[in-house]
């Protein structure tokens, strides 16, 4: 057992903070007001090579562990969570799957550039009848000669109105039990009758780019089906288990702002002549924050460090999501409380992490989705 | 271009300051690269991709300090040293410093040492000059500007907000001042490429010095804490009866006059 970050994890941490704090908390308020997407900032993201953590140098990446990205993830976070979704996306959603189940061609070509920063991909799962229930997925793709047509419809779709291509499920047909096949499809956001619309008013995330996807048949080259025709499903699970780490670091990263505005403004706000973090309501508080936020933090590295060895992490990364998310918005509920009237107010930054944290409890898997999980890998 | 610049670990500036037995407690402490030899690496880095060589970060420090060296590495620095004295020398301060750091160039043949014009824990300015000194060769401080032609060198000293143009030649020391450049974060690849960049680690004994020869030249009698600030006094009235009353508070309360 060895509890202590690496060198290099320390340095990605010291270097992705400073720049956060300099890049990006200055400006979060101003993009969730606003919904503004930070295309520049993401750029010199890209330019430190963030967006290539996880991935080896051969395909543009840095050759990093999770724990480093997983660190990345959250620094972000902590100066805006819109920023961080749509990085854990990008990183997670759009590139992972491309890394974990594409030919040496697809990697060239579409896994390099996003590595490296060029170019947004996404990841096209969720439909307006199937959420929870992927495998219900209504868009059906067939095959023409040497093209596959596609038809359908994806909403909630993480960067898609920036991407180079959006990698899309449909179904392909029926397995011999009658249960839908589905596959996945790499679709070029250029591909003639692709329609790609991005005007949700989200409740929070408001710098992550979110849209809809509507598919009228779009031909896309035989060679653009992602790994195993077959195993779509089975892809799109281990998907959204490296996906889980990334949301729950985000999480963490989000209650680590909120945390650390309410214990400074708990030291400073005075009532009843004294500071309120003098009274032991609020110091039991701070003390529950700090003690939640350090185990979610320890559930996201162990589930990183999991998949980094190579061994089982469905559970663990669970664990990890449905901890951070569900403790991550009592946080941020909490730091609210204790600015009180001002904590309600725009002005002081508070509810933006709580309006944040929300989706962290419906994004890759809802709550009820994770203890389904959960309850699953525990063999009922 | 053979380029080497003088850096120091140092606590955060954010870090609040804790005084235990008489010495400045560094138990959960965060460090950093001193932020004016930052500039420093920056402009070393700069300057070698603009004229060719090599930069070598050296750093005075025990081996917590090697995360600040593979940092400046992961910036793009090529090599780095860490002597650690620490074991060897029990008093140090900046003469120990400077005649160390001296040893170990005085036969590096450096084209340019770049150094922090001051380090923000310490605060005395000195180890740069004193190194030039025993080095025997020109140094200008707090620079904001660096240009190099060949052998000669321009360089724009700030002088308490002033410009002073300064025209010297190689080989030769600076000292970084805010303003200079800005230092570029270290990359992903950088972080990563700097695992297997060289790092050596010496000790006295490898410099032929002996403790005698670096003790410190100076004592601490005592460190404390600056005085806790008050909340500041707003006086009131017209403007004479302010300035009566100021200059009375000056004689009584402040007694500065
Ligand atoms: C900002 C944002 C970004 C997103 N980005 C992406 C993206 O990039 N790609 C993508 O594919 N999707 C994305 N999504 C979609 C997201 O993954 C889904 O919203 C999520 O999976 C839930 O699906 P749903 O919204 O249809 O809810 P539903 O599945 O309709 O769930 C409604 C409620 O019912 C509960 N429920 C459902 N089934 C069960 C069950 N079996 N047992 C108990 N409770 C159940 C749920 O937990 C939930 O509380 C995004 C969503 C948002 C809001
Ligand atoms: C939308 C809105 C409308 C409002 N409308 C009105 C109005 O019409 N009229 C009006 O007069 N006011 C109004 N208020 C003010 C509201 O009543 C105050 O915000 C509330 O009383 C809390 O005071 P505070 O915000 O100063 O928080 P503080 O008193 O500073 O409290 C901060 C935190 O410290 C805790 N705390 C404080 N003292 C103690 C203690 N002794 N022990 C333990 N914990 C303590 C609090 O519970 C809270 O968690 C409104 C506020 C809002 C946000």
């Amino acid at each position: 057992m060895h509890f202590e970050l690496t060198k290099e994890q320390q340095m990605i941490k010291e270097m992705v903070r400073d720049f956060a704090e300099k890049e990006i908390a200055p400006y979060a308020s101003k993009w969730d007001e606003e919904a503004i997407f930070p295309i520049e900032t993401f750029k010199k993201m890209g330019e430190l090579g963030l967006f290539g953590i996880p991935f080896p140098e051969q395909y543009g990446g840095s050759g990093g562990d999770t724990i480093s990205y997983a660190i990345a993830v959250e620094e972000i976070g902590r100066a805006c969570g819109g920023t961080g979704l749509s990085y854990a996306a990008a990183v997670s959603l759009g590139a992972s799957p491309i890394y974990y189940f594409g030919t040496e061609e697809q990697k060239e070509k579409w896994l390099v550039p996003m590595a490296k920063g060029e170019t947004f991909g996404s990841f096209g799962l969720t439909e307006p009848n199937a959420g929870s229930d992927a495998g219900g997925t209504q868009t059906r793709a067939f095959l023409d000669g040497d093209e596959y047509v596609i038809n359908g419809e994806k909403c909630w779709i993480t960067n898609a109105g920036y991407a180079r291509q959006v990698i899309v499920t449909a179904v392909t047909g029926k397995d011999e039990r009658g249960k839908n096949i589905i596959s996945a499809f790499i679709v070029p956001t250029d591909a003639p009758g692709f329609t790609i619309n991005c005007h949700y008013d989200k409740m929070g995330v408001r710098a992550s780019n979110t849209c809809e996807l509507i598919l009228q048949d779009v031909r896309v080259p035989k060679e653009n089906i992602l790994g195993d025709p077959k195993k779509g499903f089975k892809q799109f699970l281990y998907t959204l288990d490296g996906g889980r780490i990334s949301i729950a670091a985000l999480a963490v990263g989000i209650a680590q702002a909120a945390f650390e505005k309410a214990i400074q403004y708990a030291k400073e706000r005075k009532q009843f002549g004294q500071p309120i973090a003098k009274f032991q309501a609020i110091q039991f508080k701070l003390a529950d924050m700090a003690m939640q936020l350090e185990l979610a933090r320890n559930m996201v590295y162990k589930a990183a460090w999991l998949k980094d060895q190579g061994k089982p992490f469905t559970k663990e990364a669970a664990y990890a999501k449905l901890f951070a998310s569900e403790t991550g918005f009592h946080i941020c509920n909490q730091a609210i409380q204790i600015h009180g009237g001002y904590g309600y107010m725009k002005e002081y930054g508070v509810e933006r992490h709580l309006r944040d944290m929300k989706l962290m409890e419906i994004g890759e898997g809802t709550s009820e989705i994770q203890r389904l999980v959960i309850a699953r890998q525990l063999g009922c | 271009m053979n380029i080497f610049v003088l850096m120091k670990r140092t606590f955060d500036t954010e870090e609040k300051i804790v005084i235990q037995n008489g010495k400045v407690s560094e138990e959960g402490a965060e460090f950093i690269i001193n932020p004016y030899d930052e500039y420093a690496i920056e402009e070393a880095i700069q300057v070698r991709d603009q004229h060719g060589g090599e930069v070598t970060v050296v750093t005075i420090g025990n081996e917590d300090a090697e995360k600040e060296l593979r940092t400046a590495l992961a910036m793009g620095a090529d090599k780095a040293v860490l002597i650690n004295i620490e074991d060897d020398v029990e008093n140090r301060d900046q003469y120990t410093t400077a005649k160390v750091l001296a040893e170990y160039l005085k036969d590096k043949e450096a084209d340019l040492i770049l150094a922090g014009n001051v380090a923000i824990d310490g605060g005395s300015g000195q180890v740069g000059p004193r190194v030039a000194e025993l080095l025997g060769i020109p140094y200008v401080t707090t620079i904001t500007k660096l240009e190099i032609d060949g052998t000669n060198v321009k360089a724009v000293r700030d002088v308490e907000g002033d410009e002073e143009v300064i025209e010297t030649s190689l080989p030769l020391l600076v000292t970084a001042q805010q303003g200079l450049n800005e230092p570029r974060y270290p990359s992903l690849p950088g972080i990563m490429k700097a695992k297997k960049k060289p790092l050596e680690e010496l000790e006295l004994d490898d410099l032929d010095l002996e403790e005698d020869d670096v003790e410190a030249k100076t004592k601490t009698i005592e460190i404390f804490l600056p005085p806790k600030k008050e909340a500041g006094k707003i006086l009131q009235g017209d403007i004479a009866d302010q300035v009566k009353e100021l200059v009375s508070l000056l004689h009584t309360e402040a007694k500065v006059i």
